[in-house]
């Protein structure tokens, strides 16, 4: 009987936090079954993933925006502008692609610390600053690609960010055929290092006689966590493994994971976010936290729009469009609070994969467009709706 | 005599954890200007809140009547309807709407369900007269000085037929011009049968213009002095506001010894640029090692502005005039720069800018120094930990773990939490605005026990509190301080209530 006390506590206690696990895994497997599992197959996961992956590193920037209490409306049409940048400097300006996207990285930094100054110095609320943002950036997507109309990129370094797969490991083609060993490989190093590092986490709370969780439960959140690694990687590796789109993300999420729960930055950005005046008098300031956070921002905006327009191998004119406005639901999704001070890079990442899973499985189902939005404002209702009334329960 | 106009029957109010209101009677005549004076924190505005129905009937004990009627006001709007009016010290005006829109506003002037805007201006026009204030009613109120707002809000009470007046600090923000006219206005309205309640601070204003004066003290009803028996006077007046004994609470110490000087302003001119007035004029004090000087004065005095204008300037304020820490002239751009010097506040809003809520304990504490914890930027969080299990157990922080979020601690601890933060920085000079307030008496025993031990180690402190018996009971030295002015400073051997009082309200 205890095992399933101990499972009642845990998930009371922490429903807020594996809610969304929950609730991503409750989608999937609806899908599963009613495209009769044409949804969990290789080739779809593969592709969500490759299509979630502008959106997740937006997603990723748009939770630190949002934890300072600000907003970011213009990212959308800065990626999409930035993305025609990028083929610009290739195609008209014969950039190489190694200079090109470090380019269009400094441009994105250069607009988000724009916006930074507006909101930090001249004091102009984040959503006018930025919604002014979506307008300049929309009219100069139109006016780059007036004269050619979309511009194919046929640099094919490029195009292999949002099309291509890390190379598999030469000399093994005899050992399990038709699986991807790099991606089953890289796997196995990840589930080992997650259950390493949770295990010595979990010894260091241990010494201090911190409250963790009872034997049965971290076995058991183990087994469920490596298994869902374990699982994508399986799926991935059937296919053509890890596509470079997936790289950029996890990079993306792993780096920004340990700037906000292991740095000093961090900590400070959470505080201003938490009480802005009471973070100013402790010495933190204020307005280079929003320039930071604005900056990466902008970066990641670009890196969106390369995403992109690699995908597609150009640039197109409408390029951008709402790509803010699924970040921004991406990380209500993912736990980050309107009123600041609370979320995570993590969180936004799931909340990024419910919404394309739930786009994917109504196309793979057939649905019209017109019910993938309802559908989807409803998600979003309700992913804010638990997360309101769970905020304030347990601990 | 007539019946009361009002008269309020034992009433009791309790906050968990404090009795505010302690069986207190209070009786208004008709036509009468009656003065409430008190301490802060003596219950006045808790009184008038319980009058006024922002504390409902059924949340206190004790009978309010009315016209010679018990009423149960469940809410502002109650208590208007028989006629109460109360204005606050921080007016609740909109600065973006016109005078008239003012005056009217929630008891407007329609034509079915239109706004009759040529009766509302008339209207408005008569009431402005009756309390002589020549403007054009259709100013925005934003654009008129604070003496003026103040008079619109009379006009509005006015407007709504009010039988009782209260006025709650109405001349703190007012200089002396403005001061005595709107004195001048209420002795007028008395005699157009306006009764009024007057809170005000500054007795001689009081002896002025009261016809009656009740004195709170703690919670209770102290004594009720009529001016025409000739009881009032300000002698008569501090010594029923302060007539406390100060308790044993305060930690034994030898005071009065001096160190050298680790801290001094000299000629400390400070501009707000938003508020639009100067909140700092020609300040001079110093600190030295080892000592702890109290900052006394009333509420609004400048006190805090004093201390922020120090601390790194946060509020931007124009400065003007030299700060000295450890002899070397300083300028803080930043409550950084402050930090890195020395120098720590621990403001008297825990609350509001001095704590973040939604973090826990050990976030909170290391918050401002995370350096010490940190190495190339990367924080050590067992460090943090073992740092946060130090403060939790030498200052005696209740809470089970420093892993629980602040909001859900008591407030003595969350000053605790706050101290803490503040004692990591480890500074020279601790700034302690209101360290005590809202807490109760174990913990502010605590709180002084610490400060002590942190003087005899070495730290200076500056003590910024509006309760005198802590000032006296803590300080080496006093400074008065009046209408962003050093009123006085006073030596602890020669320091008393009443001299304070009398510096503060003068």
């Amino acid at each position: 009987m205890s095992f399933f006390n101990n499972a009642k506590t845990v998930l009371q206690q922490n429903i807020r936090e594996y809610g969304m696990y929950i609730a991503l895994f409750v989608i999937m497997a609806i899908f599963t079954i009613t495209t009769g599992g044409t949804f969990i197959s290789s080739r779809n996961i593969v592709n969500l993933v490759n299509q979630t992956g502008y959106i997740a590193v937006l997603a990723v920037g748009m939770t630190l925006v949002i934890i300072i209490r600000h907003i970011d409306l213009s990212v959308g049409f800065l990626g999409g502008f930035l993305g025609a940048v990028a083929a610009i400097a290739m195609v008209q300006w014969h950039f190489p692609v190694y200079a090109a996207i470090p380019l269009t990285l400094a441009l994105g930094i250069l607009a988000g610390l724009i916006t930074a100054f507006l909101v930090a110095q001249m004091k102009i609320p984040a959503f006018v600053a930025t919604l002014a943002g979506w307008l300049i950036y929309r009219g100069a997507i139109l006016v780059v690609t007036e004269s050619t109309g979309t511009i194919v990129i046929p640099d094919e370094t490029f195009n292999a960010i949002g099309n291509g797969f890390i190379p598999d490991i030469p000399g093994l083609e005899a050992f399990l055929p038709g699986v991807h060993k790099l991606t089953l490989i890289i796997g196995i190093i990840a589930i080992i290092l997650f259950v390493i590092s949770e295990i010595n986490s979990r010894k260091k709370k241990e010494a201090y006689n911190f409250e963790v969780l009872p034997n049965d439960m971290f076995i058991i959140k183990l087994i469920f966590m490596a298994s869902l690694v374990g699982g994508i990687t399986w799926l991935l590796a059937g296919y053509q493994g890890l596509s470079w789109t997936a790289v950029v993300v996890l990079v993306v999420v792993i780096i920004y994971h340990f700037i906000t729960t292991q740095t000093v930055l961090g900590r400070h950005i959470y505080a201003v976010g938490g009480n802005p005046e009471a973070a100013e008098l402790s010495g933190i300031n204020v307005k280079k936290i929003t320039y930071i956070v604005f900056g990466s921002m902008g970066m990641l905006s670009a890196l969106s729009g390369i995403l992109f327009a690699s995908r597609l191998q150009s640039a197109t004119t409408t390029a951008g469009s709402l790509w803010e406005l699924d970040a921004i639901a991406a990380a209500f999704i993912g736990g980050v609070s309107p009123a600041g001070g609370i979320g995570k890079v993590a969180g936004s990442i799931i909340g990024a994969l419910v919404m394309l899973s739930l786009t994917s499985g109504m196309n793979l189902m057939g649905i019209g467009i017109s019910y993938q939005y309802i559908a989807r404002g409803a998600v979003l209702a309700a992913a804010v709706i638990f997360d309101v009334t769970t905020r304030n329960r347990g601990k | 005599m007539n019946a009361p106009l009002l008269e309020m029957k034992n009433i009791t109010k309790e906050f968990p954890g404090v009795k505010a209101l302690d069986n207190v009677s209070f009786q208004v005549a008709q036509g009468e200007i009656h003065c409430l004076v008190g301490e802060n924190g003596a219950g006045k505005s808790t009184l008038m809140k319980v009058l006024s129905g922002v504390y409902p009937h059924g949340s206190y004990s004790g009978d309010v009547l009315f016209g010679g009627e018990v009423q149960r006001f469940n809410g502002i709007s109650d208590s208007e309807k028989v006629g109460i009016a109360i204005i606050y010290q921080e007016l609740a005006q909109f600065p973006e709407l016109t005078v008239y829109e003012n005056i009217f506003l929630g008891h407007e002037i329609k034509t079915g369900f239109l706004m009759d805007w040529n009766e509302t201006i008339k209207r408005a026009t008569e009431i402005l007269k009756k309390v002589k204030l020549d403007v054009n009613p259709a100013l925005k109120i934003k654009d008129l000085g604070v003496g003026k707002r103040q008079l619109v809000e009379i006009a509005k009470a006015l407007s709504k037929d009010v039988k009782l007046l209260i006025l709650d600090e109405p001349t703190a923000a007012l200089n002396e011009v403005d001061s005595e006219n709107l004195l001048n206005l209420l002795r007028d309205l008395k005699h157009h049968g306006v009764t009024c309640i007057l809170i005000s601070h500054k007795l001689k204003e009081v002896i002025q213009i009261a016809d009656t004066v009740t004195v709170l003290r703690d919670g209770q009803t102290i004594c009720t002095l009529s001016a025409q028996q000739g009881q009032v006077s300000e002698q008569i007046l501090i010594k029923n506001m302060v007539g406390r004994e100060i308790d044993n609470i305060y930690p034994r110490r030898e005071r009065g010894q001096t160190g050298e000087v680790v801290l001094e302003v000299r000629n400390w001119n400070a501009y707000d640029p938003n508020a639009g007035r100067a909140v700092l004029k020609d300040v001079n004090f110093n600190l030295r090692k080892g000592e702890i000087i109290g900052f006394s004065g009333l509420i609004g005095s400048g006190r805090t502005e004093l201390a922020l204008s120090i601390f790194g300037n946060p509020d931007g304020y124009h400065l003007n005039g030299e700060l000295y820490v450890k002899g070397e002239q300083k300028r803080f751009g930043h409550p950084r720069d402050a930090i890195d010097a020395g120098v720590a506040y621990a403001t008297e809003d825990r609350k509001g800018d001095g704590l973040i809520l939604i973090q826990d304990v050990k976030q909170n504490i290391t918050l401002a120094n995370l350096r010490e914890i940190a190495e190339q930027g990367v924080v050590d969080n067992n460090a943090e930990v073992k740092v946060a299990n130090e403060y939790k157990t030498s200052l005696n922080i209740k809470t089970p773990t420093v892993e629980q979020k602040v909001s859900n601690l008591s407030g003595g601890n969350q000053q605790k939490v706050c101290l803490g933060k503040w004692l990591f920085v480890k500074p020279e000079v601790l700034i302690l605005d209101e360290p005590t307030r809202g807490i109760d008496v174990g913990a502010k025993y605590e709180i002084y026990t610490i400060m002590t031990r942190l003087v005899e180690q070495g730290m200076s402190i500056i003590m910024i509190s509006s309760e005198l018996p802590e000032v006296l009971g803590m300080s080496d030295r006093v400074y008065v301080v009046a209408s962003g002015k050093i009123a006085g400073e006073l030596p602890i051997a020669e320091a008393t209530q009443e001299k304070i009082m009398h510096l503060a309200t003068n």
